[in-house]
């Protein structure tokens, strides 16, 4: 049976590689090559060279979109994984209903984006509409109102990674360090987060990498509104490539240094919170 | 053991390859032929065998019919991509009845609201491209020349009723707009002649002011506003920042007598601010809520009688009609401009037809091929003018206004009410938002706008005038270096 997989392995690799060939080494090899083009459908790409580039860096809304979007991820990420943890914590003491309620956390998760930003937008105007105030106005209202509902979204996702952490934590460890006269909070910030460093991991990287990407919520919660000044970077490729005939390959170049900047966060925080695993 | 990986390989690798020559079918033209031997090479040959028999039969039967029917028995076909989701049923019932009538396969694929540009971009990427496609003028033009057949000499092209609406791209006619819209300030009627005026006591825009205004003070004891609400949400924001912004850009063009500018001054931007101003303050709702208002919104509180007026067009005829024919007007937006008595409503198209060139020479004579018969045929023209049970199955038409010589009289009562103003002698504006730079631009005046209504300050006027005015040298360069 090993023997015939070791011989064989290429052929149950063909239906997965070809997938991902198709779906994602073209499609991202094609967009390399666009960013160095002017075109208007992706197949009559004309070379410029870096003119794209050169245009994207002296766009200020990109650059504004920039720091905004770097400000909403790391609110973000510090919210959803203090709630998240929070929560798991909660949950996996021997309470009456933990099922329920771990189901009830999740299940904004499972709502779309899309769907999910219109019905706070609904909400936050209802509640500005008193006030004489909507969201559309100040940039604020839109950088809080999106990290309300995204955190509501992800709180959840989190909370189900964190419990299963938190559940292959050995007992008798925490046995041990009660028996040593620990009190709760030295439990907790000695034994229970030293040991929960994978998860944290994983939660971190996928807080912050969303973060970045957020583009469902920013379209449909505020748009951009007030003029592009809530626009976070993945809105602000969109409407360049969309927005100005000619401008196609501008759009591109920014998802390329977008690109560039997610993949170099994301390795730059692995291997902060790596270092901090412990062997169990 | 191995035998079995061996053969769960094989199915694998087989399957694959099934799935492959499923993808290319939609590559292959013979689209008859093709599906019963793809069928005949699967499991059950033999009862498939007969039905295909039969099929092809029936098929080559149905062939000879339509060959010695033989009007246009050419093998291209067609591909239209449909700007227009209000009129997508209609398109899909012509295409099917132009199919049977001729054996000319046309497709017909409408973008939803809002993405055409974007489904435009992908559809062209592809091997079966639309053949026939919009563009809403010079600027749209721009990105897609490369794309479009020179329409010159073409039948459609000589069908047309006057050469302003062949979209030219240097000599050549790059598009041909095929349908004629109008848009104003739509008023009830009823509820105009309840606050005591008539459409004779509005003829410039003191007058739309004083009796706004009035209506406004008296708003409690009528029950109703003056103005709908100016939604700037994006299903509604486009009839200020695109249609409301184009008549300080026609008076400018008037005065400078250009009809196409890299630099915009702004000469008539405080008329805006006055009608902007007139409708914002005198509307249904607060100013600062405009920017959660929606299209539906607007309509809603229209067709209730909580408003007069109702800025839009002759296309939005279906969202109104319940007040009654009789019950409708259409007044010009009067911005306060030295002789605007005899301003008309806002007159002219953004529906430009455009026949891919890239396409394949028999697709792109069945495409023109298509084109004439929708504008000339009875059936066709029907379609597109009529409006109720215009349809060949009894459907409501479309209930266009087309700039070809064999229009039909519209029934549309709101494009009727543009042609008295015609009639009277009345100056139509024209569209000039086609010259608008970018989609940028409209969406900087947008949010400066919104902004605007919520605080009304000079200083956020200037922000509009900023968008406006640096705005639109800013896009321009932007859009054409």
């Amino acid at each position: 049976m090993e023997k015939a997989i070791k011989r064989y392995w290429p052929i149950f690799l063909i239906p997965t590689m070809a997938a991902f060939l198709i779906g994602f080494i073209v499609p991202f090899a094609m967009g390399l090559w666009l960013s160095l083009c002017e075109f208007t459908t992706v197949t009559d790409a004309v070379f410029v060279g870096l003119k794209n580039y050169i245009r994207a860096f002296q766009d200020p809304v990109f650059l504004h979109a920039f720091w905004y979007t770097a400000l909403f991820a790391l609110v973000s990420l510090f919210i959803i994984n203090i709630f998240a943890f929070a929560i798991a914590l909660a949950l996996t003491q021997n309470v009456p209903g933990t099922n329920l309620f771990r189901t009830v956390f999740f299940l904004p998760n499972l709502i779309g984006g899309i769907v999910l930003g219109y019905i706070w937008q609904l909400i936050f105007n209802g509640v500005l509409a008193k006030y004489n105030a909507a969201l559309a106005l100040n940039e604020w209202y839109g950088f809080w109102g999106l990290i309300i509902s995204v955190s509501w979204q992800q709180i959840g996702y989190m909370m189900i990674i964190y419990i299963a952490g938190l559940q292959s934590i050995p007992e008798d460890l925490q046995e041990a360090a009660r028996i040593d006269g620990a009190n709760a909070r030295q439990r907790l910030f000695h034994v229970t987060i030293p040991m929960m460093m994978p998860s944290i991991t994983i939660c971190t990287f996928l807080t912050i990498t969303n973060g970045f990407k957020l583009f469902d919520q920013n379209l449909s919660l505020t748009a951009g509104e007030p003029s592009k000044m809530s626009e976070m970077l993945a809105l602000n490729i969109y409407n360049t490539f969309y927005g100005r005939v000619g401008w196609e390959g501008v759009g591109q170049a920014k998802a390329v240094v977008f690109f560039v900047l997610v993949v170099a966060i994301g390795m730059i925080q692995l291997r902060l919170t790596r270092t901090r695993e412990v062997q169990q | 053991m191995r035998k079995k990986l061996l053969s769960l390989g094989v199915v694998a690798a087989l399957s694959l390859g099934l799935l492959a020559g499923c993808g290319g079918k939609n590559n292959n033209e013979n689209k008859e032929t093709d599906a019963p031997t793809q069928e005949a090479t699967e499991a059950q040959e033999k009862e498939t065998e007969k039905e295909t028999e039969k099929e092809t039969e029936k098929e080559t039967e149905k062939e000879t019919e339509k060959e010695d029917d033989g009007e246009t028995a050419s093998d291209g076909s067609v591909y239209y991509l449909n700007f227009k989701p209000e009129q997508d049923l209609q398109w899909q019932e012509l295409a099917e009845y132009y199919t049977r009538e001729t054996g000319v396969e046309v497709k017909v694929l409408t973008a939803a609201s809002g993405t055409y540009e974007s489904t435009l971009k992908s559809e062209m990427a592809k091997t079966d491209s639309p053949t026939l496609f919009q563009v809403n003028g010079p600027v749209r033009l721009a990105a897609w020349k490369d794309y479009c057949y020179d329409l010159k000499g073409s039948d459609i092209y000589n069908e047309l009723s006057s050469e302003d609406f062949a979209l030219m791209d240097g000599d050549s006619v790059a598009g041909i707009g095929y349908v004629i819209e109008t848009y104003g300030l739509i008023y009830n009627k009823a509820l105009l002649e309840e606050a005591g005026y008539t459409q004779d006591d509005i003829k410039n825009f003191e007058d739309l002011k004083k009796v706004s205004e009035d209506i406004t003070a008296r708003k409690d004891e009528l029950g109703f506003s003056a103005f709908t609400s100016s939604g700037m949400d994006p299903s509604s924001d486009w009839r200020f920042k695109t249609h409301l912004a184009n008549m300080p850009i026609y008076y400018e063009y008037q005065a400078d007598n250009i009809d196409v500018t890299d630099a915009i001054k702004g000469t008539y931007l405080d008329n805006y601010r006055q009608i902007w101003d007139l409708y914002i303050n005198n509307a249904t709702c607060d100013p600062g809520l405009l920017s959660t208002k929606t299209g539906d919104d607007a309509v809603a509180e229209f067709v209730t009688e909580q408003a007069v007026f109702y800025q839009n067009g002759t296309w939005a005829y279906n969202d109104v009609s319940e007040l009654g024919e009789e019950n409708l007007g259409m007044l010009p937006i009067y911005i306060g401009v030295e002789g605007e008595e005899n301003q008309g409503l806002c007159t002219g198209t953004e529906n430009y037809w455009c026949v891919n060139k890239k396409a394949d020479e028999a697709d792109i004579q069945a495409t023109l091929d298509f084109m004439n018969w929708c504008v000339t045929s009875e059936v066709g023209t029907k379609a597109l003018c009529g409006v109720d049970a215009a349809m060949p199955s009894g459907d409501d038409g479309m209930g266009f206004v087309i700039p070809f010589k064999k229009n039909l009289e519209s029934e549309n009562p709101l494009v009727n009410l543009a042609n008295e103003y015609v009639a009277e002698g009345k100056t139509p504006v024209s569209w000039n938002f086609s010259t608008m730079p970018s989609e940028e631009w409209k969406n900087g005046v947008g949010s400066a706008l919104t902004s605007y209504a919520a605080d009304q300050t000079d200083e956020n006027w200037e922000a509009v005038v900023t968008a406006f005015v640096d705005g639109w040298a800013e896009e321009y360069a932007a859009s054409n270096s």
